[in-house]
């Protein structure tokens, strides 16, 4: 929002797009820099201490060039981006595979996920916030801010955990773990079946998303209700439906767009962890594969793309609020004409 | 009149319960650091055992008493925390603060907030974890950098409107240094919230240390760290121990809670516009 008001939009859109370039450029040639400052040598973690053992030096000096060992690690990254700016992200050496592939097909399964998680934590959470806040000291309020304070503090991976023992595990009304039935034929598995795998998952994510949402919304709708606006409204005798309706949710919106977009990167995190404790086949567990393992290719590649969608979160943020704040247009069209 | 006194009530109420909050996690703490090598104790005779008044907790599958085993890692979670959210509230301070600096060094100080944000926190502490090497540096370096974001922002926009208030531009035309007006204006405004964002980043540092742990990535499996239970409780549940997951995690989230509380607590009692609430 900030520093869009004496701009157009186009100049404003351009504005993000570069900040969000460079931004992830940034975050790249860091991440890049933190894994090449590892202790793990490339060629004993690659190839194996026995192996390396009985290759003659011309041979190790051939494999040391092909993993870049002696190479600054500046010219190492100018390579590997702009192998990466190609679409060449280089091959994952768990999996064996291009990591190209395999970040598509982790993320298709991640995203579906993350996406049922963002949008059930911030519906709810929204509407919850509202409620609590537009009847603030009221029973259902202080229900939802010790549940907002529980779930603050609840580690989510634990929470998964409780959910997988409840509802996999005692009453077995859902499967324990995968992304799909154990046993069956990659193309027997239906939507359906899908689905049942993803609930939990997904259940352990909103709850625990919920809170920061909700609360944040409380506030803001608690400071809405105090003000003068409000007051007035009152005086005119608008009913209390009508207030939260027309006075409420328009001002209380536009700060909860912001807060949700940006969550994209806690529910990502949060993903990370529930995806290790239901063996869920997505690219948090890949992430964590690679980081365990030590598969830099791909653990860079994860980074790049979860940087882009966290700015990309960001940015739809920022455009969303230029596009239905009243306040940004009219700065915008002002900006346009002087 | 009756409400003010209600309020007061509250405000005391509170407060004996941060109190109360502050003594347990101090009990906690001392007695994890002291039961350390309790905590690493087989007895295969009492292994597996669901809880009862013997052990509240149950024993796992070598026979540790679980309620040693998580009051040690809780002790060691709150320690690490204490250490790096301190530390991480130090950077904020002082990338936040270092805002008022000019625009050049604001404009690389956002740079900076913006890149540690863009990367999703686990992410960047499985990077900084596999730069260092895993182990408990991982752990402690990982969190202390990635958690003083928030922080630093809040303290930047306070700082920079502190910058630009009346009495600032006032002192500075009456001929006052720059380190006076830091001392005087600057730090009784700041200093709390200083004080407040840290104790608030306890929550969060000590969840993602056992996060972090959980994934594998932190203390070694001998160390008696919450995250290490509750991965080692994993292959456990299929079994019906549910206590070995229960417990632990239950009593991280309500020390985690008890954190919340004293954050809130005193960020209430520092507030001068909450003062007569």
């Amino acid at each position: 929002m900030r520093g869009c008001s004496h701009r157009g939009l186009g100049r404003f859109l351009a504005g993000k797009c570069v900040r969000m370039a460079v931004l992830v450029l940034l975050v790249s040639f860091s991440a890049f820099m933190l894994v090449s400052l590892s202790p793990v040598d490339p060629l004993t973690a690659n190839v194996g201490q026995t192996a390396l053992g009985s290759m003659s030096p011309e041979q190790i000096a051939r494999l040391e060039a092909y993993w870049g060992v002696g190479t600054p690690p500046i010219r190492r990254f100018i390579s590997w981006a702009g192998d990466f700016f190609r679409g060449e992200m280089g091959t994952s050496l768990l999996y064996r595979r291009p990591v190209a592939l395999v970040i598509q097909e982790r993320l298709a399964n991640s995203l579906g996920l993350m996406a049922a998680a963002w949008l059930i934590s911030g519906g709810l959470g929204f509407g919850l916030g509202i409620w609590a806040g537009a009847k603030k000291g009221g029973m259902a309020d202080r229900i939802l801010c010790f549940y907002g304070l529980i779930m603050a503090s609840t580690p989510g991976f634990w929470l998964a955990l409780m959910l997988l023992m409840i509802f996999a595990v005692r009453l077995q009304w859902l499967p324990v773990g995968f992304g799909v039935p154990v046993g069956v034929e990659a193309e027997a598995v239906t939507l359906a079946d899908r689905f049942r795998h993803a609930i939990l998952p997904a259940a352990a994510l909103s709850l625990t998303s919920i809170s920061s949402i909700m609360l944040h919304t409380r506030e803001k709708m608690i400071q809405v209700m105090e003000s003068d606006y409000v007051l007035y409204a009152r005086a005119r005798g608008e009913s209390f439906r009508r207030i939260v309706w027309r006075h409420g949710l328009p001002n209380v919106m536009l700060p909860a767009l912001t807060l949700q977009f940006g969550a994209v990167s806690e529910i990502f995190g949060g993903s990370v962890l529930v995806e290790q404790v239901f063996s869920y086949p997505g690219l948090g567990q890949a992430a964590v594969t690679a980081g365990l393992g030590g598969d830099v290719p791909l653990l860079l590649g994860i980074t790049v793309i979860s940087a882009w969608i966290v700015f990309g979160g960001n940015m739809t943020a920022d455009l969303l609020c230029a596009a239905i704040d009243p306040r940004l247009r009219q700065a915008q069209r002002k900006g346009q004409t002087s | 009149m009756i409400r003010q006194k209600k309020g007061w009530n509250q405000r005391l109420f509170l407060l004996c319960c941060a109190g109360i909050f502050i003594a347990a996690l101090l009990g906690i703490t001392a007695a994890g650091a002291m039961w350390e090598e309790k905590a690493l104790q087989t007895d295969f005779s009492r292994k597996n055992m669901a809880p009862c008044i013997q052990y509240p907790f149950g024993t796992d599958w070598m026979g540790r008493d679980m309620f040693i085993r998580t009051i040690t890692g809780l002790s060691l979670s709150i320690r690490l925390g204490l250490f790096t959210a301190v530390i991480s509230a130090g950077i904020g301070a002082v990338i936040g603060v270092s805002a008022i600096m000019g625009k050049w060094v604001d404009g690389v100080m956002g740079c900076m907030i913006d890149l540690v944000m863009g990367i999703p926190h686990m992410l960047l502490l499985i990077l900084i974890s596999f730069a260092v090497g895993r182990g408990f540096w991982g752990v402690a370096v990982g969190i202390s950098l990635t958690h003083w974001t928030s922080l630093a922002r809040l303290l930047r926009a306070e700082a920079l409107q502190l910058k630009e208030s009346p009495y600032v531009a006032i002192a500075r035309k009456l001929g006052k240094g720059w380190g006076y007006i830091a001392g005087k204006h600057m730090a009784p405004h700041l200093l709390p919230q200083l004080l407040v964002g840290t104790v608030l980043l306890f929550p969060h540092a000590i969840l993602h240390e056992a996060g972090i742990t959980f994934l594998g990535f932190g203390l070694s499996p001998e160390q008696p760290a919450i995250g290490v239970i509750l991965s080692e409780s994993m292959g456990h549940l299929m079994m019906g121990r549910w206590w070995l997951a229960l417990f632990p995690g239950a009593l991280l989230a309500a020390v985690v809670m008890m954190f919340h509380v004293i954050g809130n607590t005193v960020a209430g009692v520092l507030n001068p516009k909450q003062a007569h609430s």
